[in-house]
C-alpha cells in the first residue's frame, strides 16, 4: 500500500478553516437532504421499495440484463459487454475509431472515471471534454472528481476563479460564481456544437423497455446527445431496474437524497437512436461479478450513486475525497474498492469509526456500516494488515482472555502512568499528541468492589 | 430478578467512579446485582480491528461469567451492542444467546426494564448530552436524524427527570465524535478534528458538563478538553443520575 487515508487525511486537515468549511458545506448538503426526506411522509417506505427492487434485481441479474439487451436492440440501440475496465476502454476507442473523431464530449460517469478513460483516450490522441461544471474544473486542475455527485466540492471559488483564468482566460481575481459560471458555459457551447461524439452515463437501464435514464442538473448530457451522430451510454451492470414503473420510486429517492431536490432538473429518457444517429450502450462489470459473488458485499452494489453517504459521513466531511485514493470515496467507495483491489485500499474500510450514520441516509439501506466491518475481517484474514497491529491484537487478546493477568498488567500499566508518566505522554503516543491521557486512579473498580462490596459477590 | 454488572475493561481500570455510580443507582432502585470478579473484555478492539477471529477468548471468559443472570447491565451502548451483535461460544451456544437477548445498556435498562419515571437525583448544572453512535444507531437509545421517524431519547427522558438540570442541545445532536475505538490512533488526525468539533458546539452552549452513556467517546473528549485548558468537564450520565449533590 503506497498511500493511506490516515496520512492523505492528515495532510488535508492541516488546513483547519478550509477543512471547516468543506465540513460545513457538505453538512449543509446533508441537512437539505434531511428536510427533503421530511417533507415526505412515506420515506421510509420508499427506501424500503428502493431496497427491495434492487434486491430483487440483483437475485435475477442475468436474466434482466438478458431482456434489456433485447429490447435495446429491438430499438435499434447497439449493445455492447465488456468484462473489464480495459475491454470498456478499448470498444469506446473502436467506436470512435470507426467514426474518425477527434472531438468527443462526456457528461458525468463515475464508471469512466472507475475505468480511466479519459487518460486511455487521451494517450490514443482524443480529446474529451468533461462537460459537467464541476467536472471540466477538476479535469482543467488534473485533478480526479473528490465526489460522485459534486465533484470540485472541494475547491472554494477563489480556486475556480485561478483555474478558469489559467484556462479560460477569465478576469483574474473574479470570483463571482454567476461570472465564472457563464464563462464556463461559453466554453462549454462551442464543444457542444463542435463535438461529433457524445458519452453518458446512465441513471437507470431499464429492462422492460431497453431504454435508459440520465439524470443531470445542467442539461449537459442532454446537449451533448442531441447534437452529436454518435452517442455512448456506459453504465455498470447493477444500473438496471426490471420497470419503467420503478423509476417512480427511485426517481424521487435519488435527487432528494443526494441534493435535497425534489427531483434532477433533467431525468432523460433515451430510447432509441433518432434518424441518422447511432446509440451505444457500454454494459461493465469490472470486478461487480466478483462482487455479487460475496454474499456479505453483494448488496453494495444496489447503490444509485446518490452520494448521501458522502455528504453524512463525519470522516468523509473532515478529509475530503481525495484522501480514499479511488474513484469512488466515502462508505460506500470503502465497501466497493476492497473489491476492485483488496491491498490498494485494504486501509478504506478502517477509514471509519463504525457510526453508522451512512447505512441510516442510504435510499436503498445498504448495510454500509456492517460491510465495514465484514470487510475488516476479510482484510486481516488476507493478511493485508500491519505486523505491528497484528501483534498488539494477539498481545490484547491473550491479556484479556487471561483475567489475573488483565488485572496484573492493568495495575502495574496504571502504576506506571501515575510513576513515570513520560513513558505513555511522549510523542510515540497518538493519542497523547493533541489529547491528555485518562488520569490512571489506585484502585480499579474491582479493587473498589472487593474493599467495600465482597460480601455480596 | 438477577442482574450482573458488566464494567467494561477500561472503565474498570480507568473510571472506576462511573462503575460505582452504575452500581449505586441500581441497588438505589432495589436491583439485586453482583458483579462477576473475573471479567475482562467483551472483545470489541480486536473485532472492530477485523481481529474478530483473536476475539475467542474473550468470548469464552465473558459467557463463563455472565451465565445464569436475568439481566446484564453495562454502563456503555458501545460494549453492549458488541456484545448483542458478536458474542459466539460454540461451546455454550444457548447461554451465549441468552446474553445477547439479555445484555442491557444502563439506561436502556432503567427506561425499558425498570420503567423508572422518577429519579431522586439534583444536579444544578448546564449539561449538554453526547449520543454516542453505538448507543444510539446500534442500540437504538434515541430517535436519530437521518431517519423519518418519531423522535424520543432514552438517556434524556432520565435527564429530564433530574432536579435543577439544564440541558443544552448542541446544533448537531447525532454527529459521531470521532473516538471509534482504535481509529483514534490510526486515523489520529480525522478523530481529534472530529472531538474538537464536537466540544466546540457544547462550548459555544456555554455547558459545565457534557455527558453521554459511553465514557469511550467521553475520555476522549475529556482528553481534548484537558488539553486546551477547558473550564468544560466530561461526566457519565450515571454519575448524574446518582447525583445527590
Amino acid at each position: 500500500m503506497t498511500v493511506k487515508h490516515a496520512d492523505l487525511a492528515e495532510k488535508f486537515i492541516a488546513d483547519e478553516p478550509r477543512t471547516d468549511w468543506h465540513d460545513e458545506t457538505l453538512w449543509f448538503v446533508r441537512a437539505k437532504r434531511d428536510k427533503a426526506a421530511h417533507g415526505l411522509p412515506e420515506w421510509e417506505q420508499l427506501r424500503e421499495w428502493g431496497s427491495q427492487i434492487k434486491n430483487r434485481t440483483l437475485s435475477n441479474l442475468s436474466n434482466y440484463l438478458i431482456e434489456f439487451e433485447k429490447n435495446a436492440l429491438a430499438n435499434g440501440i447497439k449493445v455492447h459487454w465488456a468484462s473489464d475496465a480495459k475491454e470498456h476502454n478499448e470498444i469506446v476507442h473502436e467506436i470512435i475509431k470507426k467514426h474518425k473523431i477527434q472531438k468527443i464530449v462526456k457528461s458525468k460517469s463515475m464508471l469512466t472515471e472507475e475505468c480511466h478513460l479519459n487518460e486511455y483516450l487521451q494517450h490514443h490522441g482524443i480529446e474529451v471534454v468533461d462537460t459537467d461544471l464541476g467536472e471540466r474544473i477538476v479535469q482543467f486542475r488534473k485533478e480526479p472528481p473528490s465526489h460522485i455527485v459534486l465533484p470540485a466540492i472541494h475547491l472554494k471559488k477563489e480556486d475556480v476563479s485561478a483555474t478558469f483564468h489559467e484556462h479560460l482566460q477569465t478576469e483574474k481575481g473574479n470570483n463571482d460564481p454567476q461570472y465564472l459560471t457563464e464563462a464556463a458555459r461559453q466554453h462549454l457551447r462551442n464543444k457542444f456544437v463542435e463535438s461529433d461524439l457524445a458519452i453518458t452515463g446512465v441513471n437507470f437501464a431499464i429492462a422492460e423497455t431497453g431504454g435508459f435514464v440520465v439524470c443531470t442538473n445542467e442539461g449537459n448530457a442532454d446537449m451533448g446527445a442531441h447534437t452529436a451522430a454518435v452517442h455512448i451510454a456506459c453504465m455498470g451492470f447493477e444500473k438496471l431496474i426490471p420497470k419503467a414503473e420503478h423509476l417512480s420510486v427511485f426517481l424521487r429517492l435519488l435527487a432528494r437524497s443526494a441534493t435535497g431536490q425534489p427531483i434532477t432538473t433533467y431525468s432523460s429518457h433515451f430510447h432509441k437512436p433518432r434518424p441518422n444517429q447511432e446509440m451505444h450502450v457500454v454494459i461493465v462489470d469490472n470486478g461487480r461479478s466478483k462482487q455479487l459473488g460475496r454474499e456479505d458485499f453483494r448488496n453494495s452494489l444496489k447503490c444509485i450513486r446518490c452520494a448521501a453517504c458522502f455528504n453524512t459521513c463525519p470522516v468523509y466531511r473532515r478529509s475530503g475525497g481525495h484522501s480514499y485514493h479511488t474513484a469512488v470515496a466515502g462508505p460506500i467507495g470503502s465497501i466497493l474498492n476492497p473489491n476492485l483491489d483488496m491491498k490498494a485500499n485494504a486501509d478504506l474500510p478502517f477509514a471509519s469509526t463504525l457510526c453508522g450514520s451512512c447505512s441510516n441516509v442510504c435510499p436503498v439501506k445498504i448495510n454500509i456500516h456492517e460491510q465495514l466491518w465484514k470487510w475488516r475481517q476479510v482484510i486481516v484474514s488476507e493478511g493485508y494488515v500491519a505486523t505491528g497491529k497484528k501483534a498488539g491484537m494477539k498481545g490484547a487478546s491473550f491479556l484479556f482472555s487471561n483475567p489475573k493477568m488483565y488485572r496484573l498488567i492493568g495495575k502495574v500499566g496504571r502504576w506506571s502512568m501515575r510513576a513515570f508518566p513520560l513513558m505513555i505522554n511522549n510523542k510515540a503516543n497518538p493519542w497523547f499528541k493533541q489529547r491528555e491521557m485518562p488520569e490512571a486512579p489506585k484502585e480499579s473498580f474491582r479493587d473498589w468492589y472487593l474493599k467495600n462490596k465482597k460480601n455480596k459477590s | 430478578m438477577k442482574i450482573a454488572l458488566f464494567i467494561p475493561c477500561y472503565i474498570d481500570q480507568f473510571y472506576p467512579k462511573v462503575g460505582i455510580a452504575t452500581l449505586q443507582l441500581l441497588e438505589k432502585l432495589g436491583c439485586d446485582v453482583a458483579f462477576p470478579l473475573e471479567q475482562t473484555c467483551c472483545g470489541q478492539p480486536m473485532a472492530n480491528s477485523g481481529f474478530a477471529s483473536l476475539s475467542k477468548g474473550c468470548d469464552v471468559n465473558f459467557v463463563k461469567n455472565f451465565s445464569g443472570f436475568d439481566y446484564i447491565v453495562a454502563p456503555s451502548g458501545s460494549c453492549v451492542l458488541h456484545v448483542k451483535e458478536h458474542l459466539k461460544d460454540d461451546t455454550n451456544p444457548k447461554e451465549a444467546e441468552h446474553i445477547r437477548n439479555n445484555v442491557y445498556e444502563l439506561t436502556e435498562f432503567l427506561t425499558d426494564v425498570l420503567k423508572v419515571k422518577s429519579l431522586k437525583a439534583k444536579f444544578p448544572y448546564k449539561v449538554g448530552l453526547h449520543n454516542s453512535c453505538h448507543g444510539q444507531r446500534g442500540l437504538h437509545l434515541s430517535s436519530m436524524t437521518e431517519r423519518m421517524l418519531p423522535e424520543f431519547s432514552k438517556p434524556e427522558q432520565l435527564l429530564n427527570m433530574v432536579e435543577g438540570i439544564e440541558l443544552r442541545k448542541p446544533k448537531r445532536n447525532d454527529e459521531c465524535c470521532g473516538f471509534g475505538g482504535t481509529f483514534c490512533v490510526f486515523e489520529e488526525a480525522v478523530s481529534v478534528k472530529m472531538g474538537k468539533d464536537r466540544i466546540q458546539e457544547h462550548e459555544v452552549n456555554d455547558v459545565d458538563f457534557i455527558t453521554g452513556g459511553d465514557t469511550s467517546c467521553l475520555m476522549h473528549l475529556e482528553g481534548l478538553l484537558k488539553r486546551k485548558g477547558s473550564k468544560v468537564q466530561t461526566i457519565h450520565i450515571a454519575e448524574i443520575l446518582n447525583s445527590l449533590i
